[in-house]
């Protein structure tokens, strides 16, 4: 079961799940435009894949006691805060319209996502009913 | 699903730059208000946001309180005026209506953002939900 999904997939589950994970770190980023403080962030989307395909090492934890890393929720990709172009008097590194950009850029891509998966499942079921 | 995430989110900063448009609305309403000592004199009114963190990806916003500008209050000489004290001067509020006028462009605009995630975040979830129907 696990090779037909990996055959008929090929990763786009996994790049569906990591791109709503980062839809929510944009989405954080815009809602506190405003906060004092706060740090923009971001996950590197590739490195973020390449862990989710278990193609890149992983922090292990043989035991109970170790710590586990605060990105865990992640999948182990490395949360990163962005580097600000404009400096701020209230410490505040989110730059709205760019977070924007990103945010609609990262939809598109959801969506692309979207339209893969559903091509290989109506590929799928045009096979078992014999088209 | 962590695209319902968003819905806290984004209705966090809503609801945070609600209270910001709120507390701009009574300043900008009691810009022209007198008051017969600075004690009782208007003070603009502004919301102290902090981000509210519950896990690495969530973070929404929160307003921690309201704070009364220390700006001093507008006194002005003017004996003929009914709440005048007994020197002769009324104590007006101390908001910058330019800056209120700021405040609210600035709160409209994030407001209208986090609209426009939102829509774009349901869009997404209704399109998953019809994943291989087509």
């Amino acid at each position: 079961m696990n090779a037909i999904r990996d055959r008929l997939f090929a990763n786009h589950d996994e790049a569906l799940v990591l791109r709503s994970q980062r839809a929510n770190v944009l989405a954080a980023n815009l809602a506190n435009a405003d906060t004092p403080n706060y740090k923009a962030r971001d996950i590197d989307f590739r490195d973020a894949l390449a862990v989710a395909e278990g193609q890149s090492l992983n922090l292990q934890r043989t035991r109970a006691g170790h710590l586990t890393p605060d990105d865990a929720s992640l999948g182990g990709a490395r949360m990163m805060y962005r580097i600000p172009t404009h400096p701020s008097l209230d410490g505040n590194t989110v730059d709205a319209q760019q977070e924007q950009a990103r945010f609609t850029e990262n939809a598109v891509r959801y969506q692309a996502t979207l339209n893969f998966l559903n091509g290989s499942i109506s590929g799928l079921t045009r096979a078992l009913k014999g088209e | 699903m962590s695209l319902f995430k968003i819905f806290d989110i984004s209705g966090s900063a809503m609801s945070a730059q609600t209270t910001r448009l709120n507390t701009t609305a009574s300043n900008l309403a009691n810009a022209d208000t007198v008051a017969g000592s600075a004690e009782e004199a208007y003070k603009a009114r502004h919301p102290v946001f902090r981000t509210q963190l519950q896990d690495a990806l969530s973070a929404g916003v929160d307003t921690v309180g309201i704070v009364e500008s220390r700006a001093p209050v507008n006194m002005r000489y003017e004996p003929g005026h009914p709440l005048a004290d007994a020197k002769g001067y009324v104590y007006g509020s101390n908001v910058d209506t330019v800056e209120e006028t700021v405040n609210m462009l600035s709160a409209s605009r994030s407001y209208q953002t986090n609209v426009q995630v939102l829509n774009t975040s349901k869009e997404l979830m209704l399109r998953t939900l019809n994943l291989g129907k087509s």
